[in-house]
């Protein structure tokens, strides 16, 4: 078991004929992943190869899901799309639309998330700008690298693509059940708490690492939400302790604003509800691999 | 990006909302000039991104052209909290009455956008809210629907605001939502929003923060930067799409993934706690897929900066396997000579993830000997600050 993401998972690809879409279609194919098919109403008709294996385009996500049973979209489409890309994908009534696009203005995920909440938050929303979702040995949605870890009972919450993968590298021999990459952008389809809340409900998920970074203040919400739902262990790491007030670095939503969104007062609100946080990745890539060994 | 008041002002005056008339200067001359257009008394304001310029001494009235450009010539080259005056906003006054506030701004935690509204203006909204909170409305506004006439009204009633200025309070909710909205912004906010004693309304400031990923359908936008306020290291950075951040302090970083690079700033900066205080000199983010040319690029920025004694290339091969990584790190180095710009400083490379073993026999192979390879973030960063250290 996984959360959201399975081995039984049908994943299509909105942009699988651009470059990037069709980079990370092959690799998520070469993961395991059951990619289905594409979208892109210029080419629909058509069909594109994978180094052997042939997948359709369909003109609308609507009509790849009902050829295909499609359950999971990935979009890649550059960030004047994104919007449309994902109305189209709430409007099919899609389970997961995974969105990895970078560069989108926050006024069209305020748009595409209201409008999602609307249609009564039918569809999971992963992102913008994340890289993904990946249920190692299971499928791979997104561009997180799928060989670096293995299957196994850790489940993983990030807003950075990065850390993400060192994190799963570095506990590789005891693996994970999901890694869910947030995004780093002021508004997310699903945050920390979602994937919290999922992994404890998860019965192969035994403890939980977050990765969270300076601005906004949704570690210290999580942590309210642990103290409160979350009976298994969990290990946080936040990044960005060093980083200067009123500067964005790299993220849209990584931004101290005032004295607001700073790791010290993460990992403060962390720790009171019993969280152990690592002052490194690999010290908190150590914490967790305490914590396992009596299990 | 944040706005200067002059910007703002000019903004809203795009979106036909009630400003003081008014302009801005770079020397007393243009002050003066501004002066004579407008005539009589004007304020003189200091064009600051920072709070408090008014204690500070950076607003004054002036009484005709002379006048203004007495105080234009105190206050540019004023030095506001560590930020110097190089513009002053010059307006007419206005005879206030009454002052409000008014804001939107982008509501992170429950993903939507949010006007905060108060009858008590003029002063910190956050003290007030924690002061007298019944004296603040927050209301959530659906980014879908937005704010018409109604919602307005629904806002200014909860708000308290006094039924003669009301219709005026539900004209500007509204423009000022259209400008939110048209120009993208995730902040715009006006403290004071007055009422002059004739009745008019007037939006006497105005805080405007434009959100950067929708630049791509406001190129008017790019115009706004201040370029004499940016950093000449990362203008260049910006001009080779590098996502780099100047910091004060002496070793060098570049990395993949802006959660890893913020990660690494920490870990070199607690290393530097252990030599001499050394301290990360910058933020550079190369992407997921980093080829040579830009790790050169990266690196040419990186080494450029006079106080950088060391540099940290901190690297996880996740998309982009090491081994290519070292490819592009020793062929930038090469690609530096080439340009005539051959780095001289000790670069400490850490090489981890996909392929991450034929990475390291490359950059062995090459044997250069700026480079030196520590295989653990945490004990290339002490080397590194070590290096810095021993540097400076």
């Amino acid at each position: 078991m996984a959360i959201w993401l399975t081995k039984d998972s049908k994943v299509i690809v909105q942009g699988m004929t651009g470059s990037e879409g069709s980079k990370h279609t092959r690799r998520m194919l070469a993961a395991g992943t059951n990619v289905v098919g594409g979208v892109n109403p210029r080419k629909a008709g058509t069909t594109v190869d994978f180094d052997g294996t042939e997948l359709p385009v369909f003109a609308s996500v609507a009509d790849a899901m009902k050829d295909t049973g499609a359950d999971v979209t990935v979009i890649f489409v550059p960030p004047q799309f994104t919007k449309a890309a994902v109305v189209e994908a709430i409007d099919a009534g899609i389970d997961l639309a995974v969105v990895i696009t970078e560069g989108v203005p926050v006024h069209d995920t305020a748009a595409f998330w209201a409008y999602n909440v609307a249609k009564g938050e039918r569809t999971r929303i992963i992102g913008p700008n994340c890289p993904g979702i990946a249920s190692p040995g299971a499928s791979n949605a997104g561009i997180i690298p799928a060989d670096i870890t293995g299957a196994g009972r850790i489940g993983l919450v990030s807003k950075s693509g990065t850390l993400t993968y060192q994190m799963m590298y570095e506990l590789r021999d005891i693996g994970f059940s999901t890694c869910v990459g947030i995004g780093g952008d002021p508004i997310i389809g699903t945050t920390h708490i979602d994937a919290l809340a999922a992994f404890e409900a998860d019965p192969e998920t035994e403890a939980i690492v977050m990765i969270g970074e300076i601005g906004g203040d949704a570690e210290e919400r999580a942590a309210e939400f642990i103290k409160a739902n979350v009976t298994k262990p969990v290990v946080g790491y936040i990044a960005g302790f060093t980083a200067p007030p009123g500067k964005t670095m790299g993220h849209a939503g990584a931004i101290i604003s005032g004295s607001a969104g700073t790791a010290d007062a993460k990992k403060a609100a962390l720790e009171a509800v019993g969280v152990k946080v690592g002052k490194t990745p690999t010290e908190t890539a150590e914490l967790m691999r305490e914590l396992m060994s009596g299990r | 990006m944040d706005l200067y008041e002059y910007q703002g002002r000019d903004l809203f005056e795009r979106h036909g909302l009630p400003v003081l008339a008014g302009g801005v200067a770079t020397t007393p001359e243009e002050a003066r000039a501004i002066a004579e257009r407008l005539g009589g008394r004007v304020v003189v304001k200091a064009q600051v991104k920072v709070g408090g310029r008014g204690k500070a001494g950076g607003v004054k009235l002036a009484e005709g052209a002379e006048e203004t450009v007495a105080r234009a010539t105190d206050i540019l080259g004023m030095d506001i909290k560590g930020h110097t005056v190089h513009k002053v906003m010059i307006t007419v006054t206005a005879d206030v009455a009454e002052e409000y506030y008014f804001s939107y701004l982008l509501d992170r935690a429950n993903r939507t956008f949010l006007c905060i509204a108060s009858v008590a203006g003029g002063m910190d909204i956050e003290a007030v809210a924690a002061e007298t909170p019944e004296k603040v409305v927050k209301a959530p506004i659906d980014a879908n629907t937005g704010v018409d006439e109604a919602k307005a009204r629904e806002i200014v009633g909860a708000a308290g605001f006094p039924a003669e200025v009301a219709d005026q309070i539900v004209d500007v909710a509204v423009g000022l939502w259209q400008a939110f909205v048209a120009e993208d912004a995730t902040l715009v906010e006006v403290n004071p929003l007055a009422t002059t004693k004739d009745g008019k309304l007037l939006l006497l400031d105005a805080k405007v923060t434009l959100d950067e990923n929708a630049g791509f359908r406001h190129p008017d936008h790019e115009a706004l930067v201040d370029q004499a306020s940016v950093d000449p290291l990362e203008q260049a950075a910006k001009e080779k799409d590098l996502n780099y951040v100047k910091l004060d302090g002496e070793v060098g970083i570049i990395g993949n993934g802006a959660g890893l690079v913020m990660s690494t700033l920490d870990v070199v900066a607690y290393a530097g706690e252990r030599h001499g205080g050394v301290k990360p000199a910058n933020f550079l983010d190369i992407g997921g897929g980093a080829s040579a040319e830009v790790m050169a690029n990266g690196l040419e920025i990186v080494l450029s900066d006079p106080s950088v004694k060391s540099v940290f290339v901190n690297v996880f091969g996740g998309i982009t396997a090491c081994d290519a990584v070292a490819n592009g790190i020793v062929q930038a180095l090469a690609l530096l000579e080439q340009r005539g710009e051959k780095a001289t400083k000790p670069l400490v490379v850490r090489l981890d993830g996909n392929n991450a073993e034929a990475g390291r026999a490359i950059l062995d192979g090459a044997a250069n000997p700026l480079i030196q390879r520590v295989d653990t973030m945490d004990g290339a960063a002490e080397r590194a600050a070590e290096l810095a250290a021993a540097g400076v």
